[in-house]
Order: structure tokens, then sequence, then C-alpha cells
């Protein structure tokens, strides 16, 4: 194999192992952030600790997204060169001031962690967080626009020579692709943050737990998780819409839609004959395809035999795409599921299957994350920056990686096993109901 | 002035910061692990954790934002330096993940382990020596430009007499640093154990520091003669630097006024590590790249500076924010709070 593949190899598995604490890096703040101010406003203390033991666990996922963020911020340059030389120019000012929105978030999370007792006005110390959710969810944002700008690049142009020239930083951070890509990185991060900690409580529940920490915990995350869930949704219909319009490739090899029409119909799941093109065993869901491009069912959507057949994606993205639009269905479900068992108030919602079906939903959403960002990654080959450069143009010429893919394979595996043995045993030892009782005695 | 200018300046300023506070973060690992072994880990430990726990990250930054910066301002430095330094970027990065992230586990975690306090000093000494051969390599004849692209000589570094000067400099360096900073915290914070332990590291680290830095001369007039013969053309910047030592080492000495001797150290490196970039201009990476010719397109150059001044107004409060509730803070030091 050569370089291109283990850069693309090691590329992946950087970014797989980087989105699942970087995501919780994301939207952990925010829930930690709405459970002290709750706390605070509603002098409950068990919300205040809350915050305590989520901050606790998430300085040490913060710490494993801090340095597989550096890794592949400098993997970038190692690993493809040509295309930093090619489009650094443009790309320069997210870039830069994501690590302005890292700085910022690394001072404030220093502030935070030492403060809890040291201002007299609780209120002070919450403010505190504030600028930890604006510095996590701004370099979620400038990185988005950066990945975006591959999918769409835009505010320059070639000159004879094949250099870039006409720059407009803004434009190429505003690409068609970021408003759909933010909304739906900061609503996907959000809601799968927010199943985690759901599913930490209800797994709790389950084992028997039945101090009130517990269910306080499960109703704030499900409720903020419901909403979450329903904007992700939006988010996702938005990004649909704006495939069909900018990138029709990747939405038909996701739908496996090969004869642009109208009223096309939407196919879930299937097997794929790659001579023929037919599909099998497949739920057509009539005119859905159209209703998700263009929003009413006599849309024409474009269909892969429309394109160049070198530029078609590889089409086992449909089943990547599959995954993640399920599992999107699927929290929507259980979410909603548990808040109107709980609205009922007959005590419904901590019965055991719905509990388990939010246990399962925390994987099933980081899982769904992965996918999305496969499809989102593999549904733009061959290009790595779309219609400019190919992504075996980009790659170092440097021997090697292959050395390289072995170490950091070693690495990542270690640092997971060992970051979660400590956040186990970070939590097994100091039970909320001890840390409770201890809180108010003293 | 010129955007190219303000683009290395800026650039220099924020790695001689990387320079000063990432010293003082790797050589406290250094001593955090060596007071184990020694057992005298109750003596300075808390000074040490007291001061790393809430800023590590911000350390982190730093780097990244010296990196960051260099790519944007010269995007052609990504082409060279990305392709040449595939193995001892890869090597430089994987220390800097085992540090970051153990560092968070030992101290944020439920327990003290010897093995993550032996990753977390270990790697402090090793990553300063990686990052070190970037500067090393900037002064030509590592990379060769080919008819088939870019070639690092790997084996040409390993056997420089030059690299290894700069890797004992940069080592030596960390250690110094590092304990006259810490000496000076331990004084704030009336800890006089810490203090008289730390005293002595700094003074034995100050000897070294200065043979180092002859022999990195020495081995600059071997490698690159014009680098050598332009540093000696502002040669009163290094010898300032000296003087500044010499006061730094005489107050530690005579255990007055600490936190000017610290003063004096972050002196003594700002002359020489700016009199090495002066001498070095106008080559980034010597023969290949100039900073005229990476330069980035203008429009791009002025939209990061526009950004870096905005930045500006929103990290100096921000850090004067940390600063002052960590590290002049008389009551947090003294472990009060």
């Amino acid at each position: 194999m050569d370089s291109v593949i283990w850069s693309r190899i090691l590329t992946a598995e950087t970014l797989a192992f980087h989105i699942i604490w970087a995501t919780i890096g994301v939207g952990v703040p925010v829930f930690i952030s709405i459970a002290e101010g709750w706390g605070i406003y509603k002098k409950d203390p068990h919300y205040i600790l809350m915050a305590r033991r989520w901050t606790r666990g998430f300085v040490i996922t913060v710490a494993v997204g801090v340095v597989t963020g550096t890794c592949i911020g400098l993997m970038l340059s190692l690993l493809w060169p040509k295309f930093m030389q090619l489009v650094g120019n443009v790309i320069s000012l997210p870039l830069f001031l994501e690590t302005f929105a890292f700085f910022f978030e690394a001072i404030f999370l220093g502030i935070y962690l030492y403060t809890w007792d040291r201002f007299k006005n609780p209120v002070w110390h919450w403010l505190t967080s504030i600028p930890i959710i604006i510095g996590s969810t701004m370099s979620a944002v400038f990185i988005t626009t950066v990945n975006s700008f591959m999918n769409t690049p835009a505010g320059f142009s070639i000159d004879e020579a094949g250099r870039v020239t006409h720059i407009d930083p803004i434009a190429a951070m505003l690409n068609p692709a970021t408003p759909s890509k933010v909304a739906h990185v900061l609503a996907s991060s959000y809601v799968t943050c927010g199943f985690l900690l759901a599913a930490i409580a209800a797994f709790y529940i389950l084992r028997g737990r039945t101090h009130i920490y517990f269910k306080k915990a499960l109703r704030l995350t499900m409720a903020a998780s419901f909403v979450l869930a329903v904007l992700t949704f939006v988010a996702g219909d938005l990004s649909g819409k704006f495939l069909a319009k900018y990138q029709p490739a990747k939405l038909a090899a996701a739908e496996w839609h090969f004869e642009t029409m109208k009223e096309a119909p939407l196919i879930f799941g299937g097997i794929l004959d790659e001579e023929t093109l037919e599909v099998k065993y497949a739920i057509k869901i009539p005119y859905a395809l159209s209703i998700l491009a263009g929003g009413s069912p006599s849309d024409q959507v474009i269909g892969l035999n429309d394109i160049p057949r070198e530029e078609w994606p590889p089409l086992y993205v449909h089943y990547l795409f599959d995954g993640m639009v399920a599992i999107g269905f699927y929290l929507i479900f259980i979410s909603g599921l548990y808040l109107f068992l709980w609205l009922r108030r007959k005590g419904g919602e901590w019965n055991p299957w719905v509990l388990r079906g939010i246990v399962l939903a925390a994987p099933l959403a980081f899982i769904a994350i992965e996918l999305g960002w496969m499809y989102a990654e593999v549904g733009r080959q061959p290009w790595i920056i779309v219609g400019l450069m190919r992504v075996d143009q980009a790659a170092t010429t440097a021997d090697n990686v292959d050395v390289m893919t072995l170490m950091f394979s070693l690495l990542y595996a270690a640092l997971a096993v060992v970051a979660v043995s400590v956040l186990i045993r970070l939590f097994r030892k100091n039970s909320p109901e001890k840390e409770m009782a201890e809180r108010i005695s003293a | 002035m010129q955007l190219e200018m303000i683009g290395i300046t800026v650039l220099w300023i924020f790695l001689y910061g990387y320079l000063i506070v990432a010293s003082i973060d790797f050589g406290a690992g250094f001593f955090s692990y060596y007071s184990m072994l020694t057992g005298k880990d109750h003596i300075i430990n808390k000074i040490i954790d007291r001061y790393l726990s809430p800023v590590w990250e911000v350390t982190n930054v730093f780097l990244i934002f010296f990196i960051v910066g260099l790519v944007g301002f010269f995007p052609d430095t990504a082409y060279y330096y990305g392709t040449a330094l595939l193995i001892p970027g890869g090597i430089s990065l994987i220390l800097l993940t085992i540090r970051g992230s153990f560092y968070a586990f030992a101290n944020y975690g439920a327990r003290k382990s010897r093995l993550y306090m032996f990753l977390y000093g270990a790697t402090g000494l090793f990553i300063p020596a990686s990052l070190s051969t970037v500067l090393t390599i900037s002064e030509g004849g590592f990379i060769e430009e080919t008819k088939n692209g870019v070639v690092f000589h790997a084996d040409r570094l390993f056997t420089s007499p030059y690299s290894w000067s700069v890797v004992f400099l940069a080592i030596v360096s960390v250690l110094y640093i590092s304990a006259s900073f810490l000496t000076y915290y331990a004084y704030k914070a009336k800890d006089f154990p810490a203090m008289e332990q730390l005293r002595t590291y700094a003074l034995f680290w100050s000897g070294p520091t200065i043979l180092a830095s002859l022999l990195v001369f020495w081995g600059l007039s071997k490698h690159n003669p014009e680098h050598f013969a332009s540093a000696v053309s502002i040669g009163w910047m290094f010898g300032a630097s000296f003087l500044c030592f010499c006061v730094a080492v005489y107050l530690m000495w005579k255990k007055e006024n600490l936190g000017l001797s610290f003063v004096f150290v972050m002196f003594q490196f700002a002359y020489a590590f700016f009199g090495y970039g002066i001498s070095h201009m106008p080559y980034l990476l010597y023969p290949y790249v100039t900073f005229q010719s990476a330069l980035t397109h203008s429009t791009m150059g002025w939209a990061l500076v526009i950004a870096f001044i905005a930045g500006l107004f929103l990290l100096i409060p921000s850090l004067a924010l940390l600063l002052w509730l960590f590290l002049f803070n008389a009551k947090y030091v003294r472990g009060e709070k």
C-alpha cells in the first residue's frame, strides 16, 4: 500500500477517535452550565452536585480531546502538505480563530475548575461557565467551516499557474455548506451528550439506586435531549436540501438514486447489485426523497447516472446514511416517550424497559456521530477539495506513514483503555449519595 | 510595517511565550517525578500542583497557536516542513499526547500513579528535545528538494554535532527556567523547604545552560557559517543575554528578589531567542523558504492580523484574570483557598 492509503487510514482513525472526545467537549459544558444555573436558581444542591460531578469527568475527557485535536491539527500539514500549501491561504483564518476560541475555553476551564468555593455569590462561578461554552462551541463552528470549505470551496479564484488568488476570507468561511453543517454538528453534539449523561443516570436507577439525585438528573437531561433531538432532525433536513442543491452526487450515493426524476422514493436498507445497479430487499418510501431534497414531492432529484462514473463516491455510504438517520429517529422516539410518560404523571417513565432504552441510546448516539461523519467524508470521495483537488494529489510523498499509523493506533488504543478506566474509578469510589451527605454535613 | 514582518514578529513572540510557559511545565513534570524517586515529593509537589493544574491546558495552546499561525501566514512552510517532519513531528505529537492526557489522568483521576507520573516526567524532557530538532532543521542541510519531492535526511540529523548541541541546550534550559520560576513561586507561597530545594536545582542547572549556549554557537559556526556571521553582527544581544544571566544567578545565590531574578531569566532568554530569530532572517527554512517567498495572500494576511488583534482583546483580560486568580493571589498560592 502506498502513502495515500496509509495517510487516509491515519487521518480517518485520528478523526474517528477525536470526535468522540470532541463531541463530549462541545456538549457537556452546556449541560454542566444548565445544571449549575438551575441549581442556583432553585437553590437545589442536587443540581450543583450534578454540575460538579459532570465537571470532574469532563476534565478527563477534555484532556483526551485536546491532545487528539492537536494531533489532527498537525496531521493536516504532515500528511496532506500539498493540500495545506494550496489552500492554506484560504482556510487559515478559521483555523486561527479556532485556536483563539480554544485558548479562551482553556483559560476559563482552569478558572472554573478551581474557583468552586471562592466567590461569595455562586452566580460568579456560574458565569465563568459561559465562556467555556462559547469557546467550545465556537471552536466547533470554526473547524466545521473548514470542513464545509472542502465540500463547497468558495471565496477565491485560481490563476493560470494553478495558484489561489482573489481571496475573500469571509466568503470562504461562509461557504454554502457552512450553515447546514454547523447546525447539524452543534445540535448532534449537544444531543449526544444529553443522552450520555441521561444514560448514566438511567443505568444507576436500573441498578436499584433510588436517590432523588438520579431522577432529577434523568429528567433534566431527557427534557433537554428531546428538544435537541428534534433540532438535530431539523438540521439534518436542512443538510439534505443543501446536498440536493450543491452536492447531488453525495446525496444520490447515499440513496442509491440513479435516475434523475421527480417524485423520487427514499430507499432504506437493501442490497445493491453493483453490476446492474439494481436494489433488492429495500424498503421504499414513496416521494420521501423529493421531500427531503426539495420540500415537495414534485421536486426533481439528480441521479448518479448524470454524474461521471469516476466522480461517484463509494456506494456503501448508503448504509452509513441509513444508520445515522435510523438512530436519529430512535433518539427522538425514546426521549419523546419518556417525556410523554412523565407528563402523564403515572410513574411510567421509570419502567425498566424505558430506562434500558435510554441506556442503549447513548452508545447509539455516538455511533450515529461516527456514521454521520464517515458519510460526510467518504461521500466526498474522490475529492479532498470538491472540484479542485483529489485526495491522491494531496497526500505526502514521505515514506513511513505506515509506521506512524501503527504507532498512533497503539497510542489511541492505550488512551481509550486508560481514560475509560480512570473515569470508572473516579466515580465508583465516590457515589453521589455519599457526596451529597458530605456536602450537607459540611 | 510590512505584513510579513508583522507575521513573523507575532509568531516569534508566541514561540517565546511558549518557550517560557512550556519550560516551566516540562521542568515541573521532571522535578515532580525526580522528587518522587528521591523521596522528596512531599516537599515540592504541592507547589508544583498548585501552579500547574489551572494552567496546563493554556500552555498547550501556545504551541498550537504558533503552528497554526505559521502555516496561516506562510503556507509554503506547511509543504516543506510538513513533508519532511513526518517522523520527528509524529514523535513529538505522540509525546505531547501522552503528556497532556496523563497529566489529567494523574491529577484529576482517582489516585496518583507512579506510572502516570513517570510518563509525565519523562515526556517533559523528550518533548523539548524533539521540538528543538525543528529549529535545527530550519538551518538547512537536512531537507533536500528533488524531482520527486522533498526528502528528509534523518541520518544527517542524528549524526550532526550541531543538532545534539541544540537538544542539549533545550533540555538544560527547560530545567533551569522551570526551577527558577518554581523557586519564586515557592517563595511567594512562603514554603521555604520547597524553595530551598528548587533553588539548588536552579543553581545546579545554570552552569550547563551557559555551556550549552556556547556549544550551540560553535555548532552553528560549523553548520551554517552564513547564519553564524549574521549572529556575530548582532553580538551585543547575546552579550546582553549573558549579563542578564549573571544578574539572575547572583540574585538567586543571594536569595534576594527572587521575582526579579526570574524576570532576568526571562530577559536572558528573550535576548538570546530574539537574537537567534533576527539573525535567522530572512530564512524560514534555509535555503528554500524565506519569509518573503512564503508569504500568504495579502488579503488573508491582513484578515489574520485583524483577527489576531481582536483575539488579543479577548485573551489579555482573560489571561490577566487567570494570573490574578492563581499566580498573584497570595491566598491561593499558599493553599488556603
